[in-house]
């Protein structure tokens, strides 16, 4: 297989899953804002600190409220990151691997983009909002249901999977980092009230709500929450999860030893977990990291598969 | 209500479907018997079907703009046009007796110059060309062919017969949309297809794997074949993809090529470097490799020409082998076939005028707002006069481009293009102008695609089939059968 095409499907999986995080943060900000009590101010604002994009954000715009944000996200094509920035980013790689992939996925892919882009006002309006989002998860659903379904397991479906594991594990660092960070702030006197709705957000953000219930078979808290989404095996946005199906994609693959070296570091650099302590600054630094070790992972995709100059090169 | 045929006016030109005194001709009886059985109202729900399948599956073209690059929908008229079997047999050998001798033309000019010394054709025209490569001299390329892949276009005439108006040996793209074009028709009319007597037109991707594999050097069982593409942005990127996948060859960029000290080619795969063998190149000569010729281009390989020489690698079509489409040289093909076949040319050229020479220019500067002013290096339509179509000023722009450059223009009188009936609004058919581009493989053999892509000048009256200037396609239907 060549290089490119490994990059592009490396990169489609991970832009697909970015199309679908974002539209679910944004989501799940939405609906958390009503169950809110008045006297807690949640921001916007830190949906850009999630993202890392602090510095473009300041900008492009010097107002840090619910729309400016929700447009920054969405729709903004001058932030690589926005969602409609993804999605055709998503849309050129799948146009230049068409050969590759189900045949249909082209079509969905262009239908999806095409939807998001006419509707993209119901996005910012907060009266439409969820519909749009809900549809623009649904669409990125129904891609990877097409792929898991009918691609043939070789080379190519493994860099999918690298792609979306990579992307998923980074995501939840990123919100176990907000969810530290907002409670941090928060300790005050409703710290209690607080953390129940940090950490359910952390967990809806992910998908996790229903499978933490049923896994951790407790309240939510901070540990718990991080213990689940770090850890749990069988959950497919966790850590643990990610991480050792990354490992096995890069078994099937030529010349992947050293990513699997890597990949064994990062399997084995933990964290305890202490219920007692709450979780704080010393978390956040093990987080910090964690991602520099997933940026140093796509380095390695990137010189063992991907890159311009190989062994043997003239 | 149905289709009102007593409307529909052929006038001076060749109809290919209505004949005269608007009666259907033979090869599209059925189709026409079909159509008519159709109200308004169904042929507008098939004209939707087979826009919603253009859609669906994604047939679309590039179009360079202001605002950047527009992928557009493939323009597509439902109503096919038809030609008899017994007349496209001979059509077809006409095509490939054209390409025998190009190619033997080309296989001379660089190497002993033959035609030439004889006198046939002045040294000057070819060696001067701006398609003639002298870096490609002394090279044998396998079978001795040089252009693998010609897209040849046939126009007809009021009289009914075909002439060949242009070869194109360079990197001829249309391909692709024949085959969709049949694609859709078969959703679309899918009751004309019942009876079987419409040959079917899918085996050139087989056939052109078949002519790319006996190119490679190295005797193996599965030579690596690619395409390679100057990427997304080119007008003709859908037709690249399609054929690596019709083929189940790697559609490649220059950059995923690199050229060893070896002197062979390799790609760069997820394993390490592959060698490849045979490279379907659909990128022009200039820019295949900076280290001879466009010092700045991205889209070559570097090296490329260096392994090509060296026959490490097979490039289809040769590098050098455009020198035989310059427009100029074009009117020396009759000449050129019955010098090295022996044989008199099976299909007509157009009567061209070349302006090198100081009667003929004469003839067409006093002539402008008749002919047809091409000049000898362009594709896609650009560039052109019109003469009938044209104003004062430009016939006086185009005097003083002629005056200027002679040899880089021709003339020739303006055809009258036949038409067919195109569907131009519901229910309602207008004859439209069209051409037909065949393309035809030669290597160790030689195979013409059955009929070929069939382009349609949408605008009323309009001579340019060109898709990048409003034109668009039809299915094209080589009937069994005798007669026309």
């Amino acid at each position: 297989m060549l290089s490119k095409v490994a990059e592009r499907l490396y990169w489609t999986a991970r832009y697909l899953e970015r199309v679908e995080n974002t539209a679910r943060l944004v989501s799940v900000y939405d609906s958390l804002l009503f169950d809110l009590p008045r006297e807690i101010d949640i921001s916007w604002y830190n949906l850009v600190t999630l993202n890392s994009a602090e510095k473009l954000y300041q900008e492009r715009y010097r107002v840090q409220d619910e729309r400016n944000v929700v447009k920054f996200l969405l729709a903004d094509d001058t932030n690589p990151s926005s969602m409609l920035s993804a999605l055709w980013m998503l849309r050129e790689n799948v146009r230049t691997t068409r050969d590759v992939l189900p045949q249909d996925t082209w079509e969905l892919v262009n239908e999806l983009h095409i939807f998001a882009k006419d509707n993209i006002q119901q996005g910012i309006n907060r009266s439409g909002r969820h519909r749009f989002l809900d549809q623009l998860i649904k669409g990125c659903q129904q891609i990877n249901g097409l792929l898991i379904g009918t691609m043939s397991r070789d080379a190519s479906w493994q860099f999918l999977r690298l792609g979306r594991n990579l992307e998923r594990a980074d995501m939840v660092t990123r919100l176990l980092d907000a969810g530290t960070a907002a409670q941090i702030e928060g300790e005050s006197d409703t710290r209690l009230q607080i953390n129940q709705v940090i950490w359910g957000n952390v967990l809806r953000s992910s998908s996790a709500d229903m499978n933490y219930r049923r896994t951790m078979r407790s309240a939510v808290s901070a540990t718990e929450v991080a213990a689940f989404l770090l850890e749990d095996s069988h959950f497919p946005r966790s850590l643990h999860f990610c991480l050792s199906h990354m490992l096995s994609a890069v078994e099937t693959l030529p010349n992947g030893r050293a990513v699997g070296k890597h990949l064994d570091r990062i399997l084995k650099y933990r964290y305890v977990l202490d219920d007692h302590q709450p979780l704080g600054e010393e978390f956040r630094d093990y987080l910090n990291q964690l991602q520099l070790e997933l940026n140093d992972l796509h380095s390695c995709f990137n010189e063992t598969w991907f890159g311009q100059t190989q062994k043997g090169d003239a | 209500m149905s289709i009102q045929w007593k409307q529909y006016d052929t006038g001076v030109h060749f109809d290919e479907l209505i004949g005269t005194k608007g009666k259907p001709r033979k090869p599209a009886y059925n189709l026409l018997e079909y159509l008519h059985s159709l109200d308004e109202n169904e042929l507008e729900t098939r004209r939707q079907m087979a826009e919603a399948t253009i859609q669906e599956m994604g047939v679309s073209f590039t179009v360079y703009s202001e605002e950047g690059n527009i992928d557009r929908a493939w323009p597509f008229d439902i109503v096919p046009r038809t030609i008899a079997a017994s007349q496209w047999q001979q059509t077809a050998e006409g095509l490939k007796q054209r390409l025998k001798a190009l190619n033997m033309f080309i296989a001379d000019l660089y190497d002993k110059q033959e035609i030439i010394k004889d006198g046939i054709i002045p040294g000057h025209i070819v060696l001067k060309s701006k398609n003639y490569r002298p870096e490609c001299v002394g090279i044998k390329p396998a079978h001795g062919v040089w252009a693998h892949i010609c897209g040849t276009d046939l126009v007809r005439d009021a009289d009914g017969q075909f002439y060949v108006l242009e070869d194109n040996l360079r990197v001829p793209s249309g391909v692709a949309y024949m085959l969709e074009n049949r694609a859709i028709t078969k959703r679309v009319l899918p009751e004309l297809f019942e009876k079987g007597d419409i040959k079917p037109v899918d085996d050139y991707p087989a056939r052109l794997f078949d002519t790319l594999v006996s190119l490679s050097p190295r005797r193996i069982k599965r030579p690596e074949i690619v395409v390679l593409t100057p990427g997304i942005f080119n007008s003709a990127y859908f037709e690249h993809a399609f054929l690596a996948q019709q083929m189940g060859a790697e559609l490649v960029e220059g950059s995923d090529l690199v050229v060893g000290k070896d002197d062979c080619v390799y790609m760069r795969t997820i394993a390490g470097l592959e060698r490849v063998d045979v490279i379907y190149r659909r990128i022009d000569d200039l820019f295949l490799d900076p280290e001879v010729f466009q010092k700045d281009s991205v889209l070559g390989v570097p090296g490329l020409m260096r392994a090509w020489q060296a026959g490490k690698v097979a490039l289809a079509n040769a590098p050098g082998a455009g020198v035989a489409d310059d427009k100029v040289v074009y009117a020396y093909v009759p000449e050129i076939i019955r010098y090295y076949l022996n044989e008199e040319p099976l299909i007509s050229n157009v009567e061209t005028f070349l302006c090198d020479d100081p009667e003929q220019r004469q003839y067409v500067l006093d002539h402008l707002d008749e002919l047809v002013v091409k000049p000898a290096n362009e594709s896609g339509g650009y560039g052109m006069l019109i003469g009938p179509h044209s104003t004062k000023k430009e016939q006086a722009q185009f005097a003083k481009l002629i005056k200027k450059n002679p040899r880089n223009y021709i003339a020739q009188p303006t055809l009258s293009l036949s038409t067919a009936p195109t569907l131009v609004g519901k229910g309602k058919l207008e004859p439209r102008h069209l051409d037909l581009r065949p393309f035809v493989l030669q290597a160790k053999d030689s195979y013409v695609t059955t009929g070929g892509l069939t382009r349609v000048a949408m605008k009323k009256g309009s001579l340019v089939v060109n898709s990048s200037q409003g034109g668009g396609s039809k299915d094209t239907w080589i009937v069994n059968g005798e007669g026309c």
